[in-house]
């Protein structure tokens, strides 16, 4: 594996779109290549050479390379959006769309991130050291496919309509969450550590929501069906299994109706 | 000699009435009365005789003070303004005519602008619903003609469409309604006794940003699953009672509002107001609309929609693609996080209706703002330009809350030497031309 | 205006009756002329090594209008990688499924396409309708305003007062600047109004005492009594059941009742839309099975009938028709977004996106029935090429379905490859079909076809001298036809030269000048109408909710206007 390290050199003014910045775009570019990647400002055409200082370079393919990326990036969105392989490394905080899409690698980001990172997330591992935004790991608007896969952790908290139509992978926030968690979920896991605020669950059709500390307000669409000791992420306790929600379709399977579970610990 | 003018549509809310009589001067100069018009309405047409209004643009001089200057000076200001700016929100369009949109989405894309109408800041929430879960709806008349079930919730149309309960959701009387009020029960939803309420059979209290897990509450009851003995401030009792009547109707309908739109969880709070209204739908006809405010607001969405494919917030930045995210491409986000470099407001008044901290956002950046009228954003703006009033003083397109298109009417001349909407973009268009095309 | 001579080209016209022959075609003032007549200054386009045809023109798809744009804006992950800036003089383009208007002038346009038809147009929403029109670069269109559900036929109808209908019709015609009359799942989208259906031409409809039947009957008589260009257009009861096909040849041989009359060339009483929709045998999901033979053995039979094919392409698309009640039944299968519009006294409108995969037998069983219908075709005058955009799939893969038209190869190994390849064989006769469409064939499908269908036969779908210069010249030799799928494909995607009323729009897939598009309405003369201008006048009064005098469609809505006038005045 070859690195590539990026460090920025100048602040955008407004936002910097840099939606080439994976692996997969860097894969058989040396660093002056790489330097005149595109990048854009608006309407303003720019490259990723005006923005970073570059050394290193990359693989030969995708899996091969390694980015890391130095200084502030707070303003500079869909870092690692799409990446199929390889790995990055962003000591620091950044904008949308960090990590959007993503199929493969492993994206680590060591700072917080803004909305809509890990939208549409399909494989590979994501890890945010910090605080993520709304809409982590959630569906584009309209559509009905949301995280198909992968593992998405965060070790700070994580805001609201996190994981909305998760159809699959697994997310833990290790902090606490807000509202709407999981909203529309038709399959995947999602485990929260700490507190949830409310409207947990809501329209779930299929799959899990694993909450460690309290939920403000359960929607009355969820009723508690046993308790059940488990191991869930490292951590074996007795939970209190919900089945929901009750408003919502639901699929059968052999004739027996299949519910999604929403699990308290105790 | 005066002259009557029929059958003009009403430029104010979305419920576009459209059997106002305006009496003018035989002149065509001046409105001398108004007929069938809220009083809202009639008070919109009457603003083109207001005293003091400005006909001319005014530029904002090094003192803050305003001065006029010509339409060809404000063009090009506006166009050099365009020209130069990396990223233009280019908001409001709500109270223009489609044909003027058209024309601006051209400037748009030309200069790489992000074009975005006051759904952002009102039914934003119910269109990002809609693309989640879609929405079984009507027209107004089906409603009219059908509906013996009408939900109002967390709106107040006795106030803010004070038509829409007379010509279309509980007073008339139509082809299968012949019994009018009398043949329809009347449901409000609110957190508190409004006079909308006062005009329903059944009033429900719910308790403040408990909406979502209410209609929960009914999605769950109308599947016969248990409950909670009470929900939202709301017992359970009520709730089957209420659910089991709408199943009992041969066609309901909801009307909702801010009170869903802009309450805790937002387009959720419409996304699962849908979800019932479909459940209620493998039991018996029920749709849903959504109270649009600005009369043509609509019309927006609309053309945004069949050119680039989505209903506001549009990114054309790139210039080469379209892109649209709420949370990110919307105006009070672009500008609470800087994002745009130059605003451009057209027929809304974001000044008025923007949280504070993007208005001092905008305040800071070049603004022009083009506007029939002095407003809070005209205040803040380097540049207002005045411009002739839609639906007043010249006709154009608009689009009713249930999506049907209106050609509005012209009723009375513009003040002499005053622009339109579409003549001052087109100009604004042909300069930002000449300056690309030299760049 | 430019002269121009195509020179050296292989010319496919079915109205001349010339396979391929070369020939020179000269072009004037916007029309085709005689060689003879143009100037020695005429531009030369050396067209050697390529195929030549009109025109073509769309019979049937959803490009316009309230349904459309709802499907456009409600579906944002239709484009969200789906939006670029093409070469040439283009404005932004989008959308897969449901292209922006933008991209539909300019797809069909690269396709060799210069007419499109708007399937279904609410006549309260007419007015939308001709905005987006407005905004369709290159293209002709035109709009079919729904009447199958419609008060005022329901009620003229019950009582069989064909005179009152047809005023009716021409009113409406003219009010909402529309070419002609569409059926859509007559009486059974008024049933849905109540969140009822009608699944058989003899089920009534609630509260107004008519059936199916009777609806389509007296539409076609009404038609004729106006002789209208077009013949009455129908997107039959029971779309998309399996079983259906029994309910289709009941609503075809209805045809047999009523002879064509009119003044246009048109030969036809019905044209049956999206036929691939309505030709399913077994009793549910699990035995569905093709009955594209027998419906052809009736078609093939009775000449009164054209039909469009609504052929399925195998991709993600949005489902969209004033058939109301069969998108709720669709949203409850598929269980994605729903939907709805209900609209007063006329019709309703429901929209669901679909996946149609070719691992699903059912989409693999409507892909070879769409195919077959074309293939049992004996006249291809009578079988038009659609995929009822969006319906079955987008318009932009008419070259995808031309290839499995023209090369069996090509078809087949589609065919076998699917997952489960021995279930559709079985349940279909495709793979017993190796006719190939000649490109002869496919000018009469996609050209002469649909434009003697429309009743457009005199100036439109054809080559012949003083007839419109709107011409499509593809890289096609058929002196050396490509022997694979893909080139057909490839081919049919871009044209070389697209001819729009004389002017070159779109050279080699790069669209270079925006023409300039004209909106196509038929304005009839009838006698003055008491009965009807009292309905009219009562209705808008108690139950629109629109006053009268703001229903039409204001005349600069629609700059450049072909208007089809004819007298029906009756003695």
């Amino acid at each position: 594996m070859k690195t590539v390290t990026l460090t920025v050199k100048k602040e955008p003014e407004l936002y910097l779109e840099c939606e080439t910045l994976t692996p997969d775009a860097f894969a058989g570019k040396k660093a002056d290549e790489i330097a005149k990647i595109p990048a854009y400002q608006g309407r303003e055409d720019t490259t990723l050479g005006e923005y970073f200082s570059i050394a290193g370079q990359a693989g030969a393919s995708a899996a091969e390379t390694q980015i890391i990326i130095n200084g502030d990036c707070s303003k500079m969105k869909y870092i690692g959006a799409k990446m199929s392989a390889g790995e990055m490394i962003v000591n620091s905080d950044t904008d949308m769309y960090t990590g959007g899409w993503m199929t493969g690698g492993k994206l680590v980001v060591k700072g917080n991130v803004h909305s809509f990172c890990g939208l549409g997330m399909e494989g590979g591992e994501f890890i945010i050291e910090g605080d993520a935004g709304n809409y982590l790991a959630a569906s584009y608007r309209g559509d009905w496919r949301g995280m198909q896969g992968g593992v998405l952790r965060v070790k700070g908290n994580a805001g609201s309509d996190i994981c909305t139509f998760m159809n699959g992978g697994e997310v833990i926030i290790e902090g606490n969450v807000d509202i709407h968690i999981g909203t529309h979920m038709e399959g995947g896991k999602i485990v929260v550590k700490g507190n949830a605020n409310r409207r947990v669950g809501g329209q779930l059709v299929k799959g899990e929501i694993y909450v460690f500390g309290n939920i403000n307000v359960m929607m009355p669409g969820f009723k508690h069906n046993r308790d059940v000791e488990l191991e869930v992420d490292g951590t074996k306790a007795v939970f209190a299994e919900y089945l929901g929600d009750l408003g919502e379709r639901h699929p059968k399977r052999k004739g027996e109706t299949v519910y999604g579970k929403l699990y308290l610990k105790k | 000699m005066t002259k009557v003018v029929k059958d003009v549509i009403c430029p104010f809310c979305g419920t576009l009435c459209d059997d106002v009589e305006i009496t003018v001067s035989d002149d065509n100069k001046k409105i001398i009365s108004v007929r069938n018009a809220c009083a809202i309405g009639a008070e919109k047409f009457n603003h083109t005789s207001l005293p003091g209004r400005v006909t001319r643009p005014r530029m904002r001089q090094p003192d803050g003070t305003f001065k006029e200057v010509s339409y060809d000076e404000a063009v090009d200001w506006t166009a050099k303004t365009l020209v130069n700016a990396r990223k233009t929100l280019m908001y409001g369009w709500a109270s223009t005519s489609c044909q003027a949109m058209s024309v601006g989405h051209e400037i748009a894309e030309k200069i790489g602008g992000i074009v975005d109408n006051c759904a952002t800041v009102c039914h934003g929430s119910s269109l990002i619903a809609i693309q989640d879960v879609g929405v079984p709806s009507c027209t107004l008349g089906e409603v009219k003609n059908r509906a013996d079930r009408v939900i109002f919730w967390g709106c107040n149309p006795a106030h803010a469409h004070p038509r829409h309960m007379s010509r279309y959701s509980i007073f008339p009387r139509g082809f299968f309604t012949v019994k009018g009020h009398k043949g329809r029960k009347i449901y409000c939803v609110d957190c508190r006794y409004t006079d909308t309420a006062r005009c329903a059979d059944e009033f429900i209290q719910v308790q403040q940003g408990y909406d979502y897990e209410l209609l929960n509450a009914f999605r769950t009851a109308a599947r016969g699953e248990v409950l909670p003995d009470t929900v939202g401030g709301v017992p359970k009792e009520k709730i089957y009672e209420i659910v089991e009547e709408l199943k009992g109707g041969r066609f309901g309908v909801i009307f909702f509002g801010m009170g869903l739109t802009h309450t805790m969880g937002r387009n959720h709070n419409i996304d699962i107001a849908i979800a019932l209204t479909r459940d209620m739908n493998d039991f018996t006809k029920f749709n849903i609309m959504a109270m649009r405010g600005h009369w043509n607001v609509t019309g927006s969405g609309q053309v945004l929609a069949w050119q680039y494919g989505f209903p506001y917030a549009v990114d054309l930045s790139r210039r080469t693609k379209a892109r649209y995210q709420t949370g990110e491409t919307t105006s009070v986000d672009l500008l609470i996080r800087n994002e745009v470099d130059a605003c451009f407001n057209i027929a809304t008044d974001p000044g008025a209706h923007f949280p504070i901290d993007s208005v001092v956002s905008m305040s800071k950046k070049p603004t022009v703002t083009i506007d029939p009228h002095i407003n809070m954003s005209t205040e803040i703006s380097d540049l207002h330009i005045p411009v002739a009033m839609v639906g007043v003083e010249v006709g154009g397109c608009a689009y009713r809350m249930d999506n049907v298109p209106i050609e509005t009417r012209k009723v009375v001349d513009p003040p002499d030497g005053m622009l339109t909407d579409v003549e001052l973009l087109t100009k604004i268009n042909e300069r930002v031309d000449e300056l690309m095309g030299a760049k | 205006m430019s002269e121009y001579i195509i020179k050296n080209g292989h010319v496919f016209d079915p109205v001349q009756k010339i396979k391929g022959d070369k020939k020179d075609i000269a072009i004037k003032d916007g029309k085709i002329v005689e060689a003879s007549e143009v100037s020695s200054s005429a531009k030369s386009i050396n067209a050697k090594g390529k195929t030549i045809m009109a025109g073509a023109m769309e019979i049937h798809a959803h490009v316009a209008g309230p349904k459309v744009n709802a499907g456009r804006w409600f579906r944002p992950e239709d484009k969200i990688f789906d939006s670029h800036k093409k070469p040439g003089m283009t404005r932004i383009e989008g959308g897969k499924s449901i292209p922006t208007v933008f991209k539909t002038g300019y797809e069909y346009a690269r396709m060799g396409y210069t007419f499109a038809m708007e399937a279904a147009m609410p006549p309260l929403y007419a007015r939308h309708v001709h905005e987006e029109i407005h905004d369709t670069p290159i293209i002709d269109e035109a709009a079919l305003p729904v009447f199958g559900n419609n008060w005022f036929i329901l009620e003229y109808l019950k009582n069989r007062e064909i005179e009152n209908t047809a005023a009716y019709i021409a009113w409406i015609l003219n009010q909402t600047k529309g070419y002609g009359v569409k059926i859509v799942n007559p009486g059974g989208t008024e049933a849905w109004a109540w969140g009822l259906n009608c699944l058989t031409i003899n089920d009534p409809v609630p509260y107004f005492e008519i059936t199916p039947a009777e609806i389509v009957t007296g539409l076609m008589e009404a038609n004729e009594y106006l002789g209208l260009p077009h013949s009455v257009h129908i997107h039959q009861n029971d779309l998309g059941n399996p079983g259906n096909y029994k309910v289709t040849l009941d609503t075809l041989r209805l045809a047999e009742k009523v002879k064509p009359k009119n003044d246009f060339g048109r030969d036809q009483v019905m044209h049956s839309t999206h036929l691939q929709f309505h030709a399913y045998g077994g009793e549910s999901f699990a035995n569905i099975e093709s009955k594209a033979k027998e419906v052809m053995d009736y078609v093939n039979s009775n000449e009164a009938i054209t039909f469009d094919t609504g052929n399925v392409t195998l991709d993600e698309t949005t489902t969209m028709t004033a058939d109301g009640p069969f998108e709720h039944h669709l949203c409850s299968l598929n269980h994605l977004k729903w939907f709805n519009v209900d609209v007063e006294l006329e019709t309703a409108a429901g929209i669901v996106p679909y996946v149609y995969s070719p691992n699903v037998s059912v989409n693999a069983i409507q892909w070879a029935i769409g195919l077959e219908l074309a293939l049992y075709a004996k006249d291809p005058m009578r079988c038009f090429i659609t995929t009822d955009h969006p319906n079955a799939g987008p318009f932009t893969r008419y070259p995808r379905v031309m290839s499995w038209l023209m090369c069996a190869k090509t078809r087949n190994e589609r065919l076998n490859t699917f997952k489960n390849a021995d279930k559709i064989i079985d349940r279909t006769t495709l793979a017993e079909i190796d006719r190939e469409i000649s490109l002869y064939e496919l000018a009469a499908m996609t050209r002469a076809g649909p434009a003697k269908s429309l009743g457009l036969s005199k100036d439109f779908g054809g080559l012949k001298p003083g007839m419109n210069a709107d011409i499509a010249i593809y890289n096609i030799n058929p002196e050396k036809l490509p022997t694979k799928g893909e080139d057909y494909e490839k081919a049919f995607s871009n044209v070389a030269y697209l001819f729009k009323d004389g002017k070159i729009c779109v050279k080699d897939g790069t669209v270079v000048d925006n023409g300039q598009k004209k909106t196509f309405w038929v304005d009839v003369k009838v006698n003055p109408n008491k009965q009807v201008r009292h309905d009219v006048v009562e209705k808008f009064l108690k139950y629109y909710s629109v006053n009268e005098g703001n229903y039409s469609v204001p005349d600069d809505y629609a700059p450049h206007q072909h208007i089809i006038s004819l007298d029906a005045t009756h003695a």
